[in-house]
């Protein structure tokens, strides 16, 4: 095992990245060229050739293919019918051969003249020397250049022009900070309401249909919106009322339910209604388990305990969900008590300030 | 035997055991497809029924249920379930129990038709509890499937996914996949609310509204997706996973041959 | 046209003339001089940066056309398409259009796929392509400003993904803005105003689809233009860096010319990355929007999970325990700072800081401030594998939590029991990750110097005259010996005094970090060794013993 090495060394080992002093292989240089089959072999070449030529056939033959599947494929008539399903089939089928026609297209361009590249064009490795990314010589002639535009602008024999330039600059881009003020309202007094109020009706989502106390059997939810929903169109705010104010309503059995002195009323013989906004990061918190009384949020797995007015038995939640204070009206329908008495969903640092507030009017 | 009674409290032991239940629940939920077809019609339960239905009963129920079905400690009571609960629980094979878990599985069905409706007429006389739904609202070709998007999407995909895929609930309990669920089974866990799952009744989602909602779930299963492979409608998760593996394999496999020296 | 010189040039083809032509007016043939036969170094984990940049053309392709049919607006309409289960739902027009391109536009559905697939392809490729940069050190003197530029691309794709994920307006979008609706107003004190200045008012209004439209088809298509602009420009002046091997060195790159080779190949990828894109659009549903329905506050699915380039903030978000072991949501002088929020966002904002500030770190402790243009194998850098790994498996952690509740539902184990297992694994795999990391890249090291001071094992069995069986082990050729013996050997840097005298405090962390990066080191055979291995093997004619694999501490 000599250090022979049969290639010339490609480049000087200049030593710009001192290595230690330590005693290393030289570098053999470049390994010899092992020739292609297609650099001996001109059968071979011309094999090549016909398989790249095939390559570029089929990616014709793929862009023909788009259009079988554009014209060729009748795609009318409803997709998703349950009692006819033909149109969805056109529909699969051609967004299938859509794609196929589109891939077979790219892939015999790219297969092809990569085919092409590594058979047919030369494959000897080359070798570009690196340069500095600036030299030394290059630096001192931008700094001298520099050092001449900074005193031919006189920016340091004129400190005034300087220092008046610098404060209207800083100025200069405030208007537009500023004209971004009317993205939105800055009044959060309206993250505090809803649209419960004493006497609204507690009614069905979606259908709006009021809901007889009785209707609410044990073991059954109800998802709920207040009645006075239906009044907003959905074009002025439906959605953003709809947000705070949806609930979830179920039955437990009132002796196995823990309910606090000042919330004895809040409920209807265990009928309980908890606004529906998980008040970790505000995903409906809608999956309700009729045995273990549990609510669970499919967003992050925050579990509420309904037994004991929604504390946090599991997940990221910290507070419990606000429960809204129901009761029935003179037809049997349920109906709220008041607005909730804290503000529904997530935390903002205001929020605390927002409950105290709350519970002032509500006394 | 000893020398497995030693190893039981083997640290690995858990682990084994984990694995043994994951292929038994693996290998239950691959024999766990099949289709009975069940003429639903009106039910009326005959004294005979009842009668046959009881000793059924006793036979393979009362254990944990009790001899007259009031419910032991192993077993709740079934007075007052109806026949809805009974064809649902026993018709999917869910009940009779194989073990106790999380929550009861679908498996093979263990009875035919004939002893899944004696039991139900059994039951039913226990105590009043919704029948077996009526054919009319089991008829797809009646349904509307744009309402029973709106009352699925509202009252049910938190839990079963819009897709009807399935979904996780808590300490190991989940809700199962509905697609390939036979109409009648659909309408009666909804008026039955088994296991964890709430009850639906019809003053919450009315019969034509059960009908709209077996009708969108027939919909979603009944057509092809028209994007091609669903993934197993999972969502991102399963999108996501596809890019990481099968996706990006395949750009590797470009890279690796393109830059590869030809032979 | 330049008439002041003695002699013109005339082109003798048609193409020649035109070339002449546009040659003369702006200089073509000077950039020709520089980029024809410029030198690309080869390997198959160089690819990645093309197949972002390859997606990223995809995604403007595919976007300019569904932005004709795209309606970015909130206001209210009621849905009269094909699709069935919609019909008469009051929906958005947002997702209206988007139920149009997908039914009712011939083609639309493919081209929504196309662009989502590719959007997800481009998140992943940026990754891959950070993870060999960073694997292979890349990033070291004189690309640190590079390495910025890409983490600068990485969190715009994020940016980019989530802004068009929000747009078809369904519920499983709706909920995620409403989740980011939710982070903006834990900010303390200006939270709830981010938050109504974001979305015009209350959430979800009627401004947010048509503000993050202009985002995401406008501003940051452009800024991701521009940073890949300077990206590229940087691979020119810097030179493509290649990985270690006979006839490679510091001052020279050694590959194909781009004209025509490189230019074939790089080209022909194109249009291999179009047909790997368009097959999976033509086969394979993403996003379903039409089974999730318009947003409504009230519905929520099983499964609501962002797309995968999110979904660590979100794993993040569920892995906090929110009452555990005590209420983390705290009040300070009256505010409400809620912790359970916040808190999980810290640890990836100190891990995106980290990597962004990697290439500094490692120069400092290693006291390395040389250019590097050779790349490490991994294993030759074992401590940067072993830290790179441990970041990796963090992320990981917080990606898996991101889907616990299908992984409980898929392998029959409890949700709950998931986050358990996974919260431990935010702060254990981490660490195992780099310990059993850097000790395989030490194992691989000392293969490496096995093979190369007793060679390769051919299988090859003989019989000694004295009854002995040995395995044959054949010597490498000089050409594959250099490949595993090229290596720069890192060695512990003891904290130095500065010019007081004095050793800093922060000269005494780099100290500390220094040994705990090399103490455990596997040096490169030398020739000495070689020989003497050499010496060894003619005396005793035996194979390589323990006693061989030295441990240089």
């Amino acid at each position: 095992m000599g250090s022979h090495s049969d290639g010339t060394p490609q480049s000087g080992t200049v030593a710009t990245t001192g290595t230690t002093a330590m005693e290393r292989f030289p570098d053999p240089g470049l390994p010899p060229h092992r020739p292609r089959l297609t650099d001996v072999d001109s059968k071979a070449a011309k094999r090549a050739e016909r398989q790249v030529v095939l390559l570029f056939l089929i990616s014709i033959l793929g862009s023909i293919l788009f259009f079988i599947g554009y014209f060729g494929v009748r795609v009318d008539g409803p997709i998703y019918d349950v009692t006819d399903t033909s149109a969805t089939t056109a529909l699969w089928l051609q967004n299938l051969l859509l794609g196929l026609g589109i891939a077979l297209g790219m892939f015999g361009i790219g297969i092809g003249i990569v085919h092409w590249a590594r058979t047919l064009m030369p494959d000897h490795e080359l070798v570009e020397e690196r340069h500095e990314v600036r030299t030394e010589e290059q630096r001192a002639e931008a700094q001298s250049i520099l050092t001449t535009i900074y005193d031919e602008s006189g920016i340091k024999r004129r400190p005034l022009l300087r220092n008046t330039l610098i404060g209207a600059a800083v100025l200069a881009p405030l208007p537009f900070v500023g004209l971004l003020k009317d993205l939105g309202p800055t009044n959060l007094a309206v993250l505090r309401q809803t649209l419960w109020d004493e006497g609204v009706r507690l009614v069905r989502d979606p259908s709006g249909t009021p809901i007889r106390a009785a209707d609410v059997t044990l073991g059954s939810t109800y998802h709920v919106v207040p009645e006075n929903l239906a009044s907003i169109g959905h074009n002025e705010g439906y959605l953003d009322e709809k947000a705070k104010s949806v609930v979830l309503l179920m039955r437990l059995d009132p002796d196995t339910v823990n309910v606090s002195p000042e919330r004895e009323d809040w409920n209807v013989d265990g009928i309980f209604a908890y606004s529906k906004v998980c008040t970790h990061v505000g995903c409906p918190v809608a999956l309700y388990e009729q045995q273990t009384h549990h609510l669970l949020c499919p967003c992050h797995q925050s579990t509420f305990d309904l037994v004991n007015e929604c504390e946090v038995i599991f997940g990221p939640a910290a507070r419990p969900l606000p429960q809204l204070p129901i009761t029935v009206d003179a037809d049997g329908y349920l109906v709220a008590r008041s607005d909730f008495q804290e503000p529904v969903g997530p935390t903002y640092s205001q929020r605390g300030t927002h409950v105290e507030e709350m519970q002032g009017e509500a006394n | 035997m000893k020398a497995l009674s030693q190893q039981r409290r083997h640290p690995l032991a858990v682990l084994v055991l984990m694995v043994l239940a994951l292929l038994l629940t693996g290998g239950l939920y691959a024999v766990a497809t099949t289709t009975n077809e069940a003429k639903a019609q009106t039910q009326t339960y005959t004294a005979q029924d009842v009668e046959e239905g009881q000793k059924l009963f006793l036979a393979n129920c009362s254990t944990c249920h009790g001899m007259d079905g009031a419910g032991t400690p192993s077993g709740p009571s079934l007075v007052g379930v109806g026949a809805a609960a009974v064809d649902f629980q026993v018709g999917t094979g869910r009940m009779p129990m194989q073990m106790n878990g999380p929550q009861a599985e679908k498996k093979p069905v263990q009875f035919d038709d004939e002893q899944v409706q004696q039991l139900a007429g059994y039951v039913a006389t226990l105590g009043a509890g919704p029948n077996v739904p009526e054919q009319e609202y089991l008829d797809v070709a009646e349904g509307n499937a744009a309402n029973g998007a709106k009352v699925f999407l509202a009252n049910c995909a938190m839990c079963h996914n819009a897709a009807g895929a399935g979904g996780a609930l808590t300490r190991g309990k989940y809700a199962p996949s509905l697609m390939e669920v036979e109409e009648k089974h659909i309408y009666e866990a909804m008026q039955t609310g088994p296991q964890n799952m709430p009850v639906f009744n019809d003053a919450n989602i009315t019969p034509e509204e059960k009908r709209d909602v077996i009708t969108y779930l027939k919909t979603l299963e009944t057509a092809p997706s028209p994007g091609g492979f669903a993934l197993g409608s999972l969502g991102p998760v399963s999108e996501g996973l596809f890019v990481w593996s099968i996706g990006l394999a395949v750009i590797i496999g470009f890279t690796v041959w393109l830059t590869s020296r030809s032979a | 046209m330049s008439t002041s010189t003695d002699y013109e040039y005339k082109a003798q083809t048609g193409t020649g003339r035109i070339a002449n032509f546009v040659d003369t007016r702006v200089g073509m043939s000077p950039i020709v001089k520089e980029f024809g036969r410029k030198i690309f170094p080869d390997h198959w984990s160089f690819m990645f940066g093309e197949v972002a940049l390859y997606t990223f053309v995809i995604l403007l392709l595919s976007g300019t056309f569904l932005a004709l049919w795209f309606d970015p607006s909130m206001a209210a309409l009621e849905y009269e398409g094909s699709y069935v289960p919609m019909q008469g739902v009051e929906m958005s027009a947002a997702y209206a259009s988007t139920l149009d391109i997908s039914f009712d536009i011939r083609g639309g559905l493919f081209l929504r796929q196309l662009h989502h697939w590719s959007a997800l392809v481009f998140a992943a490729a940026v990754s891959v392509h950070m993870l060999r940069v960073f694997f292979t050190g890349a990033f070291r003197r004189p690309r640190e400003l590079n390495w910025l530029v890409g983490v600068g691309l990485f969190l715009l794709a994020i940016v980019a993904g989530f802004t068009g994920y929000s747009l078809p307006d369904d519920v499983l979008s709706g909920n995620g803005l409403r989740i980011a609706d939710a982070i903006l107003k834990a900010i303390p004190i200006v939270g709830a105003y981010l938050s109504m200045f974001l979305f015009g008012g209350e959430f979800p209004g009627h401004d947010i689809i048509p503000r993050l439209y202009i985002i995401h088809v406008l501003l940051i298509p452009a800024v991701i233009l521009m940073l890949i602009v300077v990206h590229l420009f940087m691979v020119v002046v810097h030179k493509h860096t290649q990985f270690p091997g006979p006839g490679r060195t510091e001052n020279n790159v050694v590959g194909f010319p781009v004209g025509p080779v490189y230019a074939a190949k790089a080209g022909g990828f194109f249009f291999i990355v179009f047909g790997i894109m368009a097959l999976m659009a033509g086969t394979t549903t993403i996003n379903a929007i039409w089974n999730y329905g318009p947003y409504d506050p009230s519905p929520v699915q099983a499964g609501s999970q962002p797309d995968w380039y999110m979904g660590f903030t979100d794993g993040a978000v569920r892995l906090m325990p929110g009452t555990w072991p005590w209420n983390w949501e705290w009040t300070f002088w009256g505010m409400s700072i809620p912790m359970n929020v916040l808190l999980p966002m810290v640890p990836i904002m100190v891990l995106f800081a980290l990597m962004a500030a990697w290439p500094w770190l490692e120069r400092w402790v290693t006291k390395d401030n040389r250019e590097h243009h050779i790349l490490d194998r991994p294993r030759n850098a074992p401590f940067r594998t072993a830290m790179g790994a441990a970041g990796v498996t963090f992320y990981t952690v917080m990606l898996v939590a991101a889907s616990g509740d299908l992984i409980a539902t898929h392998f029959h184990v409890s949700l709950n029991d998931v986050i358990y297992w996974l919260r431990a694994a935010y702060f254990l795999a981490p660490i195992l990750a780099f310990i059993i990391t850097r000790r395989i890249c030490l194992s691989l090291q000392r293969k490496d110097r096995e093979i190369v001071l007793h060679g390769r094992e051919t299988g090859r069995v003989q019989q000694l005259p004295h009854g002995e069986f040995i395995e044959v082990h054949e010597p490498l050729d000089e050409y594959k010996r250099y490949r595993l013996v090229d290596f720069p050997d890192y060695q512990v840097q003891p904290p130095q005094p500065n010019g007081k005298g004095r050793i800093t405090g922060t000269e005494k962390l780099r100290g500390r970090l220094s040994r705990w990066f090399f103490e455990d080191r596997v040096a490169p055979v030398t020739p000495a060794e070689l020989e003497a291995a050499h010496h060894h093997h003619e005396a005793e004619a035996v194979t390589a013993g323990p006693q061989d694999r030295e441990l240089v501490r």
